[in-house]
């Protein structure tokens, strides 16, 4: 929304070179004896187009960039300018209609974004100035202002951190929304400005506004009591960045650096590309076609008429004498006005008004989306958000959906599920159940003893509570009550609704939202952890006594041994060591024979989706425990191969263990996660995980989400797979990748069966991690870097699903960009939740943000916001699918017609001399697209359910049938061309034939030209409306209004036009034309007859048409939706329902 | 309750128009309704059909061409001279009775009426009788608009200056008494031609409207002067000029001349017999390869005859019929697949 542009207006060129200084405080400082405010911009942020002033001017210009626009603008000129068939206003009106229609739309976006604006710079901030604290309006704000931050703010510029409420001169923040990294990131304050803000004396000198996020560079100078100044070197630690916001630390105080379009995040900012949709550019392709057409047309012409007048006595017959100016003008010049005049009298081909139709239906129809109370969320009390309605109709394209995991497919909600115990699985229920809300669900089959002794659950719960890194998060006066609650995304997660009130602000703060959902977990069954302090952590047990250990060693986590370790010591002296880990990881460590109790349990949960650890211990005796310190101590301090002899120390330690139990920690799908998965896949459409989350987990999710199938066949291509013995990792990568693009593409059934392919057959899901990925795109240009990424792509395409974890925001959009530009350029969709989606979410074609937790950056830049997954099937498989069709067919249609409105005009020529004479009347021609037949398509553009959404949900594989821009490739086209030839060849001819005796009503009198101009249209605008009455298929009471309306409306408009002589008109061409008409049987019978005649091959069509495609492709839906009885109605073939229908009644 | 109420607003609405739920009747084509619809149809347009067809054959149509290109033809003399007024006349035979009522055209072919700039060289202004545009024409009558002497010309442009001037009158010879056929002239524009589009300025005598400009050049006589027998026959109303002036539609065209006066023998049509045509012969076709010819014809409901009307009627009447069978046959074959 921030326009860089803008920025470069403001921050001249010549501003940029060299640094700034800002005074602190507007301070002017000793050593300066002349103090000059500087200048700089103010803190406005600017996202809006235009002004109230440069609204109409630029608006116009922006609009005639559109080549459309121009074109029409340029008839319009050509009309003015040179002597034309038809007057300028047939074409300045609906020039002047789209324009106006147009800037309406745009002005309101313009207020919108106005307002939001509005929002960002209205915010009140505090500035402290002259030691007091004075409430300002973020947008007022100055370089050099000294600002007051709280908590959980964002920083309304970039300030240099003077002053922290902490006791260490650090603040946490997070960039969440600049890069999307939620970790708490720390910052210094600039040492000795500390203690005094308010009287803080100094000058900071720093590099002009730069984009680079981690760059920053600058010095401050301090001046005390006139002393040589201080200097203070300041880097990018110092820095705290607009857009972040300020966590765990109560206020700080900071100067600004860098204000409104100056700041980090405003250069940062890529501006919101435009989108455009595929139905724009077959719209074009469409035009182009059309404008060859209209110029050949216009060239025939002109050449038919120069042959035509070479003719002897043709020229200029006596009757009709050329004018003085006409004769001495030149040949060429004439030729070339004749040209422009066909082209003025031929430019109605090109539909001005479906522009107009286009944007107006997109418009119109996107309310439908946000009107949608199935979108509606109650617990956000939001429903769907429509940032842009360009791309309605891609909702219906998309091949490709990019989804993050995090917050999308899951709600980053980490809930302990249950564990077990020995064999014995403990389910946690709430409060209601037993008092310490510890039973057993379900034992082992075989043993008859129902629940595990007391003191191995006593020692799984401590294990939870000692083998972890979590912290826990000093609670401040601030953070009650929710506070505590809002950032879960940092892994501090308070369950209010389980733990006892006391307990409730105790936040954790962790790597792993994982470990904390154990320490609740375990909280949960009377085990809470107090804390660490001086290596002594505390839990309070069962019996609210207070357990000390020391903590000894803690045996940090790393994904190849993937498991963690603690060795402490309780006050009695015992050494213990409590492991946890994968299952794989652990199981072998263990004695065999506890290992299968437990086995069980943890498949079973791994199929449930939940991530499944396993804890294990170990009694140390004192010699035991001296070898391991020991060996712990001399790896640590090894200078060489530090990892490796800390790895084998691990190793020697973690062996021989107990196994105690397992634990299940479900990461919650969203609502019906799964389901919407599965309908998205059913509706050919791929989907690809993109998560910066670990690959475990997000396999798990995958899992979950039904994206891996049990019969999956998984193809790895990670850091782990990678690493082989003897081989380097490019070579490794370079067989693996070779040898699944045999298995997925060589020796898969070729494209033809596998477009029938039911799912039984083997099905792919690739998993890749960041790392690898980033060696298959930047493969050194030794390995053919073609051909890596080839091959990876063409591995990709043909799995059901792809897995991409350990993704960087920009990876995600890399993946996104790679696809997208992939070979038959498959339409993307990417949806995410946080700001690290931000990038993948403006790459892909069309972008959906969730209304998650993660603030609003997604939602800020998507296209569509949903407040959740779910909420996608009906948004692609129901409102896309029928916007595509919709504005296929209104695309379609307006070509369509178009063409059998002008081609009569056209054949008109041969019979007029070539003398551009047009066919119709002027107001005819204006108002056919605009008034006699606008509405009903755009009726039907916004209110046509060829299937009903339930139907279109229900089935998903109705989707397909759209795919690939399926309405709008050129066998359609061309059957709408030729259908439009039709049409128009049938109106000219057979009223030709009819005028070949002009004296068509009983008294005798003959017909003129414009009432042959008059049989034609009529019978031009009924069959244009019955056409599309004839494709309508959901008529509810707006479409009879609209398109009987019009039909009525034309009648109507045509009797009051040709009844009244207009004093504006030059010629009263049409006066009773109409009504003279229709006082002719023969007018009538020929209109109807026309009429019929142009509609028989449609209804055939329609009626012949059904059984055979549509009936196989039915066959096809049950038979891949898995035995699946799809219902039995309107998708059914039509003639086959009916037919059959029928006969039950009949026999 | 606060936050009741901001539910409320945040809410889409519930109803059928915001939830795309608004009852919506489905219309299928079914081959139930087409089938029989298709039957219907065709049978009744067969039956418009024949009726057409009946019809415009028992219209009766007699044409004569008196351009005179052709060196035997009687009016040869008049097309290739240059003299104003050149009679020549054309006889022909009735057998039997040409039912009347019986219409009198002129007929022009290859000649441009449609022409644009021909078609919009006129004044409608000066034609609704506006005195103030009798002295200035509108510039889109170019080259008509003022003579050498810069005189308007009113009626300017070139459709009033092409009017059609060949006069015709019948006579019928009968045991060697020759008759003259009585030519009704009214009537023959359209009424609100006649009455409303064009008007006379209201100036009495209308020679006054006209001083200060001149006659048409290819005129003999000026407007006022149109129809000396009929003084409310002159002027832009004047019925000859009215029909001129609707230009037709096609290069080939014949525009409605006379009606035979349905009095005394003439009652029921042109009874048998000789008849003549004496030409005023004055306007030139052949320079642009024209021709022209009188078209005598009687109209019914339909107006003159046409057999394309019936012809069209019929072919896809019975198309439809045909197509009903087709779709018959489409319905007997795919019907027992699909009950399986």
């Amino acid at each position: 929304m921030l326009r860089r542009r803008l920025n470069r207006w403001f921050g001249g060129e010549d501003r940029r070179v060299g640094s700034r200084t800002i005074y602190v405080g507007h301070r002017p400082c000793p050593a300066n004896e002349v103090f000059i405010p500087p200048k700089f911009c103010d803190n406005r942020i600017v996202s809006s187009k235009y002004t109230v002033w440069n609204f109409l001017p630029k608006n116009l210009f922006e609009q005639f960039r559109r080549i459309a626009n121009f074109y029409f603008l340029i008839i319009f000129l050509v009309q003015v300018i040179v002597d034309t068939p038809t007057s300028p206003v047939t074409s300045g009106l609906p020039l002047f209609f789209v324009i106006t229609v147009t800037a309406i739309k745009q002005g309101y976006e313009d207020w919108l974004r106005h307002k939001a604006d509005n929002e960002v710079n209205k915010y009140r901030v505090t500035v402290l100035e002259d030691g007091r604290r004075i409430q300002k309006e973020s947008e007022k704000i100055k370089v050099g202002d000294v600002l007051e931050v709280e908590e959980d703010e964002t920083f309304p510029c970039d300030l240099i951190l003077l002053q922290s409420s902490r006791d260490d001169g650090t603040c946490f923040v997070t960039t969440a929304s600049l890069d999307g990294e939620s970790n708490h990131k720390t910052h210094y304050t600039v040492p000795d400005t500390e203690r005094d803000v308010e009287s803080l004396n100094a000058t900071i000198e720093c590099e002009q506004p730069q984009p680079d996020l981690y760059k920053f560079v600058g010095r401050m100078h301090i001046y005390k009591n006139n002393e040589e100044p201080s200097l203070r070197s300041l880097g990018p630690e110092n820095l705290l960045l607009k857009g972040a916001t300020l966590k765990n630390t109560q206020s700080i105080c900071g100067v600004a650096v860098y204000t409104g379009m100056e700041t980090k995040m405003a250069l940062n900012y890529q501006g919101k590309s435009q989108k455009r949709s595929v139905v724009e550019k077959s719209i074009n392709a469409f035009l182009l076609v059309y404008l060859c057409i209209l110029v050949s047309k216009a060239l025939v012409c002109t050449t038919l008429k120069y042959v035509w007048q070479s003719k002897p006595g043709q020229d200029e017959p006596w009757y009709n004498e050329k004018t003085l100016k006409e004769k001495e003008t030149n040949l060429y010049l004439n030729m070339f006005t004749d040209f422009l005049s066909f082209m003025v009298l031929f430019n109605f081909i090109i539909p001005v008004s479906m522009y107009v139709t286009v944007e107006m239906q997109k418009f119109l129809g996107s309310f439908f989306i946000s009107w949608d109370k199935d979108f509606f969320d109650s617990e956000i009390e939001e429903g769907a958000l429509v940032n842009t309605s360009d791309l309605n109709e891609e909702l219906g394209q998309v091949e490709y959906v990019f989804t993050d995991k995090t917050g999308t497919l899951t709600q980053n909600n980490m809930e302990f599920i249950e564990c077990c115990i020995d064999g014995h699985q403990y389910k946690y229920r709430d409060a209601s159940s037993e008092v310490d809300g510890f039973c057993v669900t379900d034992g082992p089959m075989n043993t008859v003893q129902q629940k595990a002794g007391r003191e191995r659950e006593e020692l799984f719960l401590r294990a939870l509570c000692l083998c972890h890194t979590v912290q826990v998060k000093e609670s401040t006066e601030q953070g009650q009550g929710q506070d505590g609650r809002i950032d879960q995304v940092d892994g501090l997660m308070v369950d209010g609704q389980v733990v006892p009130p006391l307990q409730e602000q105790r936040g954790f703060i962790a790597s792993s939202p994982d470990e904390i959902a154990l320490v609740q977990g375990a909280m949960r069954y009377g085990f809470t952890f107090l804390g660490l302090e001086s290596k002594t952590m505390k839990i309070l047990n069962r019996a609210n006594d207070v357990e000390m250990y020391e903590l000894l060693h803690v045996l940090n986590f790393d994904p190849v041994r993937r498991r963690m370790s603690v060795i402490v010591r309780s006050i009695s002296g015992e050494t213990l060591l409590f492991c946890k880990g994968a299952d794989s990881s652990i199981f072998p460590r263990v004695k065999q024979e506890e290992v299968e109790k437990i086995r069980m349990h943890v498949e079973r949960n791994a199929t449930d989706g939940y991530r499944t650890l396993c804890v294990a211990y170990k009694h140390l005796t004192a010699e035991e425990y001296d070898q391991v310190d020991s060996g712990l101590r001399e790896a640590r301090l090894a200078l060489q191969d530090r990892e490796e002899k800390l790895m084998a120390v691990y190793n020697q330690v973690e062996t021989g263990m107990n196994l105690i139990g397992a634990t299940a920690v479900e990461d919650r799908l969203q609502e019906e996660a799964a389901e919407t998965m599965e309908a998205l896949q059913g509706a050919g459409i791929k989907v690809w995980v993109l998560t910066g989350d670990k690959m475990e987990t997000a396999k798990s999710t995958c899992y979950a989400c039904r994206l891996f199938k049990r019969n999956t066949e998984l193809l790895e291509l990670t850091v782990r797979t990678l690493e082989s013995p003897g081989k380097r990792r490019e070579d490794r990568l370079h067989d693996l990748l070779l040898e699944y693009h045999k298995k997925t593409v060589q020796d898969a059934p070729p494209a033809k069966t596998r477009v029938a392919r039911n799912w039984s057959s083997q099905d792919y899901g690739f998993i890749v991690d960041g790392a690898t990925l980033s060696m298959v795109l930047n493969s050194s240009s030794e390995n053919n870097l073609h051909d890596y990424k080839d091959l990876f792509l063409q591995i990709c395409q043909n799995c059901t699903s792809v897995l991409c974890c350990r993704m960087a925001p920009l990876q995600k959009a890399q993946i996104v960009k790679m696809v997208k530009n992939s070979k038959g350029s498959p339409i993307t969709l990417s949806i995410g939740d946080g700001a690290n989606d931000v990038s993948m979410i403006l790459e892909a074609h069309v972008g959906i943000g969730i209304k998650g937790k993660e603030g609003r950056q997604a939602v800020r830049n998507s296209d569509y916001a949903i407040p959740k997954l779910k909420h996608l099937k009906k948004l692609l498989l129901g409102h896309g699918h029928l916007y595509y069709v919709r504005i296929a067919h209104l695309v379609q249609y307006f070509f369509y017609k178009n063409l059998c409105f002008i081609l009569p005009q056209f054949l008109y020529q041969f019979f007029c001399g070539c003398s551009q004479q047009p066919l119709y009347d002027a107001a005819y021609l204006t108002m056919y697209n605009i008034c006699f037949t606008s509405m009903p398509i755009l009726a039907y553009s916004l209110f046509e359910q060829h299937i009903s959404i339930e139907m279109l949900l229900e089935n998903a594989t109705l989707y397909r049938q759209i795919g690939k821009n399926a309405m709008l490739r050129w066998g359609p086209f061309l059957y709408w061309t030729l259908l439009g030839v039709f049409h128009g060849l049938v109106f000219f001819f057979g009223v030709w034939f009819l005028f070949s005796n002009p004296a068509l009503q009983d008294n005798g009198q003959a017909f003129g030209n414009w009432s042959y101009g008059t049989i034609v249209f009529t019978i031009l605008v009924f069959t244009v409306t019955l056409k599309l009455a004839l494709d309508t298929r959901h008529w509810t009471w707006i479409n009879h209004f609209v398109i009987w309306g019009s039909l009525a409306f034309y009648v109507f408009f045509s009797f009051f036009w040709g009844g009244v002589i207009w004093p504006f008109l030059r010629q009263q061409r049409l006066y009773f034309v109409f009504a003279n008409m229709l006082s002719s049987v023969s007018a009538w019978l020929v209109i109807i007859v026309l009429i019929l005649l142009s509609l028989l091959p449609e209804i055939l069509y329609v009626v012949l048409r059904k059984p055979r495609g549509p009936y196989a492709r039915q066959k096809l839906v049950q038979s891949s939706a898995g035995g699946i009885q799809s219902p039995r109605s309107s998708a059914r073939p039509l003639l086959m329902r009916t037919f059959s229908d029928e006969s039950n009644t009949v026999s | 309750m606060v936050k009741q109420e901001s539910e409320s607003t945040n809410r889409p609405d519930n109803t059928a128009f915001t939830q795309q739920r608004l009852p919506a009747w489905q219309p299928i084509l079914s081959a139930g309704i087409v089938i029989p619809g298709f039957v219907l149809i065709g049978l009744a347009f067969i039956g418009i059909g024949v009726a057409l067809l009946v019809t415009s054959r028992s219209i009766q149509v007699l044409e004569l061409d008196y351009t005179g290109d052709s060196n035997g033809s009687p009016c040869s003399s008049c097309s290739q001279s240059v003299i104003a007024n050149c009679k020549c006349s054309l006889n022909f035979t009735l057998t039997t009775l040409f039912q009347g009522p019986v219409f009198f055209y002129y007929g022009l072919s290859n000649y441009f009426q449609n022409y644009r700039r021909y078609g919009a060289s006129k004044d409608d202004n000066q034609l609704y009788g506006d005195l103030s545009y009798f002295t200035s024409p509108s510039s889109s009558c170019s080259p008509y608009d003022y003579d050498s002497s810069k005189k308007p010309i009113v009626p300017c442009g070139s459709i009033a200056n092409s009017m059609f001037n060949d006069t015709f009158t019948l006579t019928w010879t009968v045991n060697g008494t020759t008759n003259n056929v009585p030519l009704d002239g009214k009537g023959i524009a359209w009424w609100t031609d006649y009455n409303i589009k064009y008007r006379n300025p209201s100036v009495t005598p209308l020679k006054n409207a006209f001083n200060g400009t001149v006659k048409p050049i290819n005129w003999a006589k000026p407007a006022y002067e149109l129809d000396a027998s009929d003084p409310s026959n002159n002027g832009f109303v004047n019925q000859d000029f009215l029909v001129w002036m609707r230009r037709a539609a096609l290069p080939n065209f014949r525009k409605l001349y006379r009606r035979i006066d349905a009095s005394g023998d003439y009652q029921k049509g042109l009874p048998a017999g000789n008849y003549t045509i004496d030409i005023t012969y004055n306007y030139p076709v052949r320079a642009f390869n024209g021709a022209k010819k009188i078209v005598f014809s009687n109209v019914s409901w339909m107006g003159g005859s046409n057999e394309f009307l019936g012809i069209a009627y019929l072919v896809i009447g019975s198309l439809c019929v045909v197509m009903s069978v087709v779709m018959l046959i489409v319905y007997a074959k795919f019907k027992f697949p699909d009950e399986e």
